[in-house]
């Protein structure tokens, strides 16, 4: 795959943790293409390194050793300031929603837009309109307090990509849900991924959103093993 | 309120909308930060207090310049000054009238039992020492042996007591093995030292106190001729009386002196002192409390926001908008109840305690100050929140 049309590339990456004694390796040479506008499935066993890649792809970590293209930047030795702005054409959704307790359903996704330095006039549409999408058209001014785990995590969905990312990054999404509303969160992303054309790497044990995957890469003790379809 | 902030920051006024969802906290922060103004501002009352009450005496006296011992720190010590000074002083052209000012302390037994202490001004009654429109008006009854003029705002005593005397009615009262016979009132008010004060003749005085050398005053207060130059006068007046015993100030000078030294060196002034800072400390401690616990319950969010690409710089926001949100809701009720501390202060002592209008101004700038450096030291915990530790 050509290197500068992948939305995400990764050459001979290594990663440690610790010093010293406890120094101790967690990625083992990791190459890897990201196509743009598709759901990558990151498979593994616990332990096996799969959110620390995220994050190094996430511009949440330094990288070490090797080289991470996001976007056709390189970010091996970037400066801070160029990894914030990379990471506001990102969006993040956690395990758990990590929701503003006290801003509403509204305000929260509101944070995700505000950060684009959009004019104050011209949140309101777009913050509306994704919390519809996501099905929670009824509960705009509800506190998180006030909402389903299922619901949160919608909102989180929501604040994640009213930015339009390019890349979203989603870290066991749906662990902390039941599996019908982690598969209906899953496919609403799938969808607006592909209305949008944004890509989406996704890290889930959950068997029946690998059925939603258009790729699934699997890691084993910090080492890429294989890849699905 | 939340409409009107996001219009004055520009942004989302999380920082407010943090505070008032979590009630109780929010009330234990402006409890604490009023609960601080408070105890600042009651401070800084008495402290007021305490020098206005120094500068009241001195406000009352009829005079340019005063002469008083070397010693002297406050109007109730320093050594008698020989007399001779008095006439050394009208030798220097320009003084137009010396007269001598007596002072003593006296116990005023109640027929309760209790005793009141008075401070005691021994004058000529054949100047005007003090201008205070009571003391003028019955400077003429002090030409009779033992009688005296006090002050209506002599502590604890209920005002009926002297509208008795003012109507004509004297009051009879034992001192010293003496009658003496009460039979005018005047207002100066206040006075940390004593409850009230009394007004005599010299010759009165020195019955009360005979140990007193006889014609040594503790005061001499001197009027100066119209036309005369003061700083003239005043450098004249140094060179003539020697500064081994004598020193001469004008009123505003020894008011100021006075102060300085009530203030810094007796105990009252400093114990005022150390509230202020006690308050100030408790403000800190308080605020500080209660934003850091509001920055640890939200490091997750924090971190988040971080992630999503927010800056050190936004969180700063947040952190200083709620502390200038506590600030501002603390200083109110704070200045409420302190003003209503105050009239129970005034009416319960007679101290002249009363709000000056840049008191509040003040204390609202400190206030704010104080929370700015509470958010200061509570933003340190936000360098914890790591958006690579939230997945
Ligand atoms: N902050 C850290 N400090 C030290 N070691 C770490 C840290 N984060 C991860 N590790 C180690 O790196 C290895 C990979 O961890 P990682 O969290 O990436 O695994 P994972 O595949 O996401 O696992 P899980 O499915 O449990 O989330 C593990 O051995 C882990 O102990
Ligand atoms: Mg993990």
């Amino acid at each position: 795959m050509d290197r500068s049309t992948a939305a995400i590339d990764v050459r001979g990456l290594n990663h440690w943790f610790g010093t010293g004694e406890a120094r101790k390796q967690a990625l083992f040479d990791i190459d890897l293409s990201i196509e743009r506008g598709r759901l990558t499935v990151l498979l593994g066993a616990s332990g096996s390194g799969k959110t620390t890649l995220l994050t190094l792809m996430g511009c949440l970590r330094e990288v070490q050793d090797g080289s991470v293209r996001l976007l056709g930047q390189e970010l091996a030795g970037a400066r801070e300031e160029l990894l914030v702005a990379c990471r506001r054409r990102l969006g993040f959704i956690f395990q758990a929603h990590n929701l503003h307790d006290s801003l509403t359903a509204m305000q929260n996704v509101r944070m995700g837009l505000g950060v684009h330095g959009s004019a104050a006039a011209d949140w309101r549409e777009p913050c509306e309109h994704l919390l519809r999408l996501v099905g929670l058209g009824e509960r705009l001014d509800y506190l998180p307090g006030n909402l389903s785990g299922g619901q949160k995590q919608r909102v989180a969905v929501a604040r994640a990509l009213v930015g339009n990312p390019e890349v979203v990054f989603a870290d066991e999404p749906t662990a902390a849900l039941d599996r019908d509303s982690g598969l209906q969160v899953v496919r609403m992303l799938k969808a607006l991924g592909e209305a949008r054309g944004t890509t989406t790497l996704m890290v889930t044990h959950d068997p029946r959103i690998l059925d939603l995957a258009d790729r699934i890469v699997t890691l084993e003790d910090g080492r890429l093993v294989g890849e699905g379809r | 309120m939340t409409a009107l902030l996001e219009r004055l920051l520009g942004r989302l006024p999380i920082g407010w909308l943090q505070l008032v969802h979590n009630r109780g906290r929010l009330a234990a922060a402006i409890a604490g930060v009023a609960f601080a103004n408070i105890l600042v501002l009651m401070q800084l009352g008495f402290l007021g207090a305490l020098v206005e009450s120094i500068r009241l005496p001195y406000a009352a006296m009829n005079a340019d310049l005063l002469v008083s011992a070397a010693d002297m720190n406050t109007l109730a010590d320093g050594s008698p000054l020989p007399r001779s000074r008095m006439v050394e002083a009208l030798s220097v052209p320009g003084i137009a009238a010396a007269t001598p000012l007596h002072y003593g302390k006296l116990d005023w037994r109640q027929p309760d039992g209790t005793i009141r202490t008075l401070d005691v001004f021994g004058v000529d009654p054949a100047a005007p020492t003090f201008r205070t429109p009571g003391i003028e008006a019955g400077r003429a009854l002090l030409q009779n042996a033992d009688v005296a003029l006090i002050d209506r705002g002599t502590r604890n005593v209920p005002a009926a007591f002297f509208d008795g005397i003012a109507r004509g009615e004297p009051y009879r009262f034992e001192a010293k093995g003496r009658t003496l016979t009460v039979a005018g009132v005047f207002s100066i008010r206040g006075g940390f030292s004593a409850d009230g004060y009394l007004i005599v003749s010299d010759q009165t005085f020195l019955r009360l106190f005979p140990q007193r050398a006889a014609g040594a005053p503790n005061h001499i207060v001197l009027r100066l001729d119209p036309a005369a130059d003061r700083s003239a006068v005043t450098a004249a007046l140094r060179e003539t009386l020697p500064a081994y015993d004598s020193i001469v100030r004008t009123v505003d000078d020894a008011v100021a002196k006075d102060q300085a030294f009530q203030t810094t060196q007796r105990p009252v002034g400093i114990v005022f002192g150390f509230g202020i800072v006690i308050g100030i400390l408790v403000g800190v401690i308080i605020v500080y409390q209660v934003l850091s616990t509001d920055v640890a319950d939200h490091l997750r969010e924090y971190a988040t926001f971080k992630a999503i690409g927010y800056r050190q710089l936004c969180f700063l926001g947040i952190v200083f908008e709620e502390a200038f949100i506590l600030a501002l809701l603390g200083f109110v009720p704070g200045v409420l109840i302190a003003l209503g501390l105050y009239a129970a202060v005034a009416a319960v002592t007679g101290l002249p305690i009363a709000m000056t209008p840049a008191r509040p101004v003040l204390v609202l700038s400190g206030t704010i100050l104080m929370c700015g450096v509470s958010g200061a030291i509570a933003t340190r915990r936000l360098a914890r929140a790591d958006p690579a530790e939230l997945f």
